[in-house]
């Protein structure tokens, strides 16, 4: 195969190879440094004998007289195999864990092809968390996309772990964890791992790690890659995948750089415009296939800038994914774990995955009422602020009692606390038992009857 | 043939096409890929390809097909599902498997399924648009086969009997040219079908949906936007209109939105039951799924080809309405080809013909006039969905679409955060078609629509003046009148325009049940008014079992008559006895 030592330009994470001859759009090439190192390429813009390469390990060290560069004829590929599973891997998928590299069963391109909307399947499957603000309220299904948004000190780390563990204890099926760290510091990619250790969910875990200190673009390769790993493991090998992208703002950020070295024309807030398009080609990817077994199930989290939902990331994430839990810093302040204001959070297929046959009749019913009650106890709670608690009527007063538990007892939960279903609707009927029974109008009268508390 | 000199995305140029005429189709690659031709310069022609471009490489041919990008229109529309090419999305899935493979083509139409035509003339001269006869294509839509544009002459040879849409089913003789006609025909979904005249819409089209049938109207022949911030219910919106919506036909375009959304009309369209005619929604519709996740440059083509077929069925005389989800998403995908084309950009880095391309969308529909005999009507009604970064109003998707549009159905996010569904806020919007409109369904439906809807539109004004002065200095400070005020308002809210669209008894409202519900809540409140006058009289009121009543009204399944007879005396029983109170 062919070498070219023609690099005329580079620029950030960029380069520009010339008289290459007729080079594929995506295609894939390794470039030799002087020193003899390695490192990896993909092609952004093609014309003859011209080809702009994006580096992945980054283009620090690149001399544009001596490196070498030699292009592969293939787009980014990802082998698979069901070895892969309880392995470590880093941004282009190679072993990280000082492990064998395992052989592949197949090769495919980490792009993926648009699943045809005719052979989705809708999500209707309840997933137990064991937290309660999620499983009562904002019900997570199997085959969604469901963000956490949250904030910079927040403690998403710690929920979506809680999430991995207890979900995967709760189903008797085969279940798998596909974990893509994009950008994080050691800390916290170490949590997860120590985190799925301790509950032996490792075993049964993928990872994919690019750490703050490793080289940016290769966060636009990791979650493809991570998603490719969980398509071969739900739709070939049947398993029911959790994929937690984490942080997704740091992909952006990634987006952004390259998008600002091939001098485009940005969106908003510097942003490309085509942003919405490449994180719905990653979200989209979550779902299930009809007459398949497996399942794919996306949280990725995201920090919002400033705490900022209209920021561009939570923005488009929002009318890609299937709704979002949303963490509070105010909930946070007052020392209530999980911070998840309820509000905010949406799960979209909630309606689908909850009744009769699936969690219990009454929860549709129960957690409309404890949205609507816990709303009015918030609007009271601030007009208390504003006009004195003394203005409150008698009502409004017992409403703010009820938000005051709402969000002590039933948000509030220990990180090792496995709530099971039945108990978080227990929980919510005692709550609304504080509440006159005449309050009550989103609730039939015979779930009233049935399991409302004295 | 030319050949590709450079790729960036979906974005290919190419040379040696000296014979390419602008916006023709063209196939890319050695993979052959689909591409339209979108601009040429100095024998360099730029292609925006619909597929993805991963390994395409410069040298590799290019071809041209002759053709613009056209929509085949014929028998087997409805109930289809089509990807932005017109592709049938069920065939792929059956040929090529579950994932959606590129360069792949499969007629849009069954080619091997024989169609019953019944001709309806035989003889005579013909010309663009006349109807020939007729397909029963479902158990409601008579796909009407009508001459294609540019033929005329005498007719010959047409019999009725069974075909398929490549057999001919007779010949047009002009002179010494002999035209074969077929039961389909192709048009280019870039030209808007053309028309003998356009008329005013003047007739309401029926949503079911309270809030938008009685406060913003749409007529049938209109054009409307619904903004919103995500998760205020912009898809359960578009979604409720195209199942309930008194249209003969339904387009649906899913343009670079959720896949599962698409599943979901999928799974739900052939259970649910058109109220009017019996038969499955299914059986009307017509969907166009480009998810977000295929490719961009496709975005754009699934508009325009949702507005060709719906345009075509508008020809044949029916009243039809297009829902687009959502228009925002095309947009940005001419903004990211506008970008790699390096234009220079307008407003957000969208280019600067994005208003007129939007305006140019909404104004293929219309109340019109037919081409060709027998003299005939249609309406196309244009429903665009539109995702403005958030929430914000001002961006420019949204104000292109509102110079464009007549009906303005703004989703309010704050609404949503209070659970209040559909989210339409009644502050912000507006229907231009309220003076038509209201006089139509005030004969059709009853007396009073123009009259208790100006009520509730004074009601909800006054009310948000009147939180404003609670929100300064507290409840106290307003008269009994006053609460009474808000008392009304929050009722209009609570029982009348919040409607659930995943109930049974509530997804659908007929306009007369609209009326009697909104006659009742008015005719409470406003007798009330005239004959409270102490704070026992107020508490009394508030405790009387009628108003329970009325909140449970809306779930009343029809016809509810009956029901509503007896409420209106309650009413008067209640007024009644707290008028005695003094």
């Amino acid at each position: 195969m062919k070498e070219f030592m023609t690099t005329k330009e580079v620029v950030g994470p960029l380069i520009l190879v010339t008289d290459c001859g007729d080079v594929g759009y995506g295609e894939v090439a390794e470039i030799t440094m002087p020193d003899g190192q390695t490192r990896h390429a993909m092609v952004l813009q093609t014309s003859h004998d011209l080809a702009l390469l994006q580096v992945f390990e980054g283009t620090s060290g690149i001399n544009p007289g001596t490196t070498r560069v030699r292009f592969t004829a293939k787009p980014l590929q990802i082998g698979l195999t069901p070895d892969m599973i309880g392995r470590v891997f880093d941004g282009l998928g190679r072993p990280k864990d000082g492990g064998p590299v395992p052989i592949p069963k197949k090769r495919v391109s980490i792009n993926g092809s648009p699943l045809n909307p005719v052979s989705r399947a809708y999500p209707n499957e309840f997933i137990s968390t064991g937290i309660s603000a999620i499983d009562g309220l904002n019900t997570l299904v199997r085959g969604q996309k469901l963000p956490i948004f949250s904030g910079a000190g927040l403690p998403h780390a710690r929920i979506a772990a809680q999430i991995a563990r207890q979900a995967t204890i709760s189903t008797g099926e085969e279940f798998s964890v596909v974990f893509a760290a994009l950008g994080v510091t050691f800390e916290e990619a170490n949590f997860f791992i120590e985190g799925l250790k301790a509950t032996g969910a490792d075993a049964r875990s993928v990872l994919f790690i690019n750490l703050a200190s490793d080289p940016v673009i290769e966060r636009i390769a990791i979650p493809r890659m991570a998603l490719s790993c969980a398509e071969y493991l739900a739709f070939e090998l049947g398993y029911h995948v959790l994929v937690i992208m984490t942080d997704m703002t740091n992909y952006c950020e990634a987006l952004r750089e390259i998008g600002a070295a091939r001098r485009e024309i940005p969106g908003r807030r510097g942003y490309p415009g085509y942003m919405y398009t490449d994180l719905a080609s990653l979200y989209e990817r979550a779902g299930r296939i009809r007459d398949k077994k497996g399942s794919i199930t996306q949280m990725p989290i995201l920090t919002m800038p400033d705490d900022d939902k209209t920021h561009p990331i939570p923005d488009l994430t929002g009318y890609i994914t299937e709704g979002q839990i949303m963490l509070s810093r105010s909930l946070e302040r007052a020392g209530v774990y999980p911070p998840i204001d309820v509000l905010p959070s949406l799960s979209r297929l909630r309606d689908k995955g909850i009744g009769d046959g699936k969690t219990r009749e009454d929860h549709a019913d129960l957690s409309s009422q404890l949205f609507a009650s816990y709303a009015r106890g918030r609007e009271a709670r601030e007009l208390a602020v504003i006009l004195g608690e003394s203005a409150l009527s008698p009502i409004d007063v017992t409403y703010v009692r009820f938000a005051e538990e709402f969000e002590k007892r039933f948000v509030s939960q220990g990180e090792f606390e496995d709530r099971n279903i039945t108990a978080t609707l227990e929980l919510g009927w005692e709550l609304l038992s504080i509440l006159p029974k005449a309050e009550l109008k989103r609730v039939h009268k015979e779930f009233l009857e049935k399991y409302g508390k004295a | 043939m030319g050949t590709i000199t450079r790729i960036s995305g979906p974005l290919v140029e190419a040379r040696d096409l000296n014979e390419a005429f602008m916006y023709e189709l063209v196939k890319v690659g050695e993979v052959g890929l689909f591409g339209e031709i979108i601009e040429m310069r100095s024998g360099i022609v730029s292609i925006q390809v619909y597929e993805d471009t991963e390994t395409l490489k410069p040298g590799e041919p290019v071809s041209c097909t002759g053709v613009p990008l056209s929509a085949l229109l014929g028998p087997g529309l409805i109930g289809s599902i089509y990807d932005g090419l017109q592709r049938p999305l069920p065939v792929l899935q059956s040929k090529y498997g579950d994932f959606v493979a590129r360069g792949v083509i499969e007629p849009a139409l069954d080619q091997s399924r024989k169609w019953d035509f019944v001709a309806t003339k035989t003889e005579g001269q013909v010309g663009e648009g006349d109807i020939i006869g007729t397909v029963q294509e479902t158990d409601i839509v008579a796909h009407k086969i009508m001459i294609p544009a540019g033929v005329k002459g005498r007719i010959e040879g047409i019999k009725s009997g069974e075909y398929t849409i490549t057999e001919p089913i007779g010949y047009v003789i002009d002179g010494e040219k002999k035209h074969e006609l077929k039961l389909a025909q192709t048009w280019p979904v870039r030209i808007s079908r053309p028309v003998q005249k356009r008329l005013p819409p003047k007739d309401p089209m029926v949503t079911g949906q309270r809030v938008l049938d009685m406060l913003f109207p749409i007529a049938k022949g209109g054009t409307a936007c619904v903004p919103g911030p995500f998760g205020s219910g912009k898809t359960v919106v578009q979604h409720q209109l195209a199942k309930w919506a008194d249209a003969d036909i339904i387009v649906y375009v899913g343009c670079g939105e959720r896949g599962n959304e698409m599943t979901d009309v999928l799974d739900e369209f052939p259970k649910l039951v058109d109220p009017k005619t019996g038969a499955p929604l299914m059986n009307r519709t017509v969907l166009i799924a480009n998810t977000s996740n295929m490719p961009v440059a496709a975005r754009e083509a699934s508009v325009f080809l949702g507005a060709t077929i719906a345009q075509y069925f508008r020809d044949m005389g029916y009243s039809v309405a297009m829902m687009a989800d959502s228009t925002s998403r095309w947009a940005e995908a001419m903004r990211e080809i506008s970008g790699r084309l390096e234009e220079m950009p307008g407003e957000e880095g969208f280019p600067a013909y994005l208003a007129s391309r939007v305006a140019g969308f909404y104004e293929r529909a219309g109340q019109t006039e037919c081409i060709g005999t027998p003299e005939r009507e249609g309406t196309l009604s244009i429903i665009g969905a539109v995702s403005p970064p958030g929430g914000d109003l001002s961006e420019p998707v949204v104000q292109a679409t509102l110079r464009a549009v007549k009906v303005f159905w703004a989703l309010d996010s704050q609404l949503a955060y209070r659970r209040h569904f559909p989210a339409i806020n009644w502050l912000n919007s507006y229907s231009l078609y309220a003076s038509e409109v209201g006089p139509s369904f005030d004969r059709s439906v009853g007396e009073g629509w123009t009259k208790y809807r100006q009520r509730a539109m004074t009601i909800l004004d006054e009310e948000a003046r009147l939180e404003e002065i609670v929100r300064l200095v507290g409840q106290d400070a307003l008269s009994p009148k006053q609460r009474l005020t808000l008392e009304f308002a929050r009722s209009i809210r609570e029982d009348f325009l919040q409607q659930n669209a995943f109930v049974a008894e509530d997804t659908y409202t007929s306009p007369q049940k609209q009326l009697m519900l909104l006659t009742a809540i008015c005719e409470l409140y406003d007798g009330a008014a005239g004959v409270i006058e102490t704070q026992e009289q107020y508490s009394a009121l508030l405790s009387n079992p009628v108003r329970e009543k009325i909140s449970r009204a809306k779930m009343t399944p029809e016809p509810a008559d009956g029901f509503f007879a007896g409420l209106m005396k309650e009413i008067e029983q209640a007024l009644a006895q707290i008028g005695g109170m003094q």
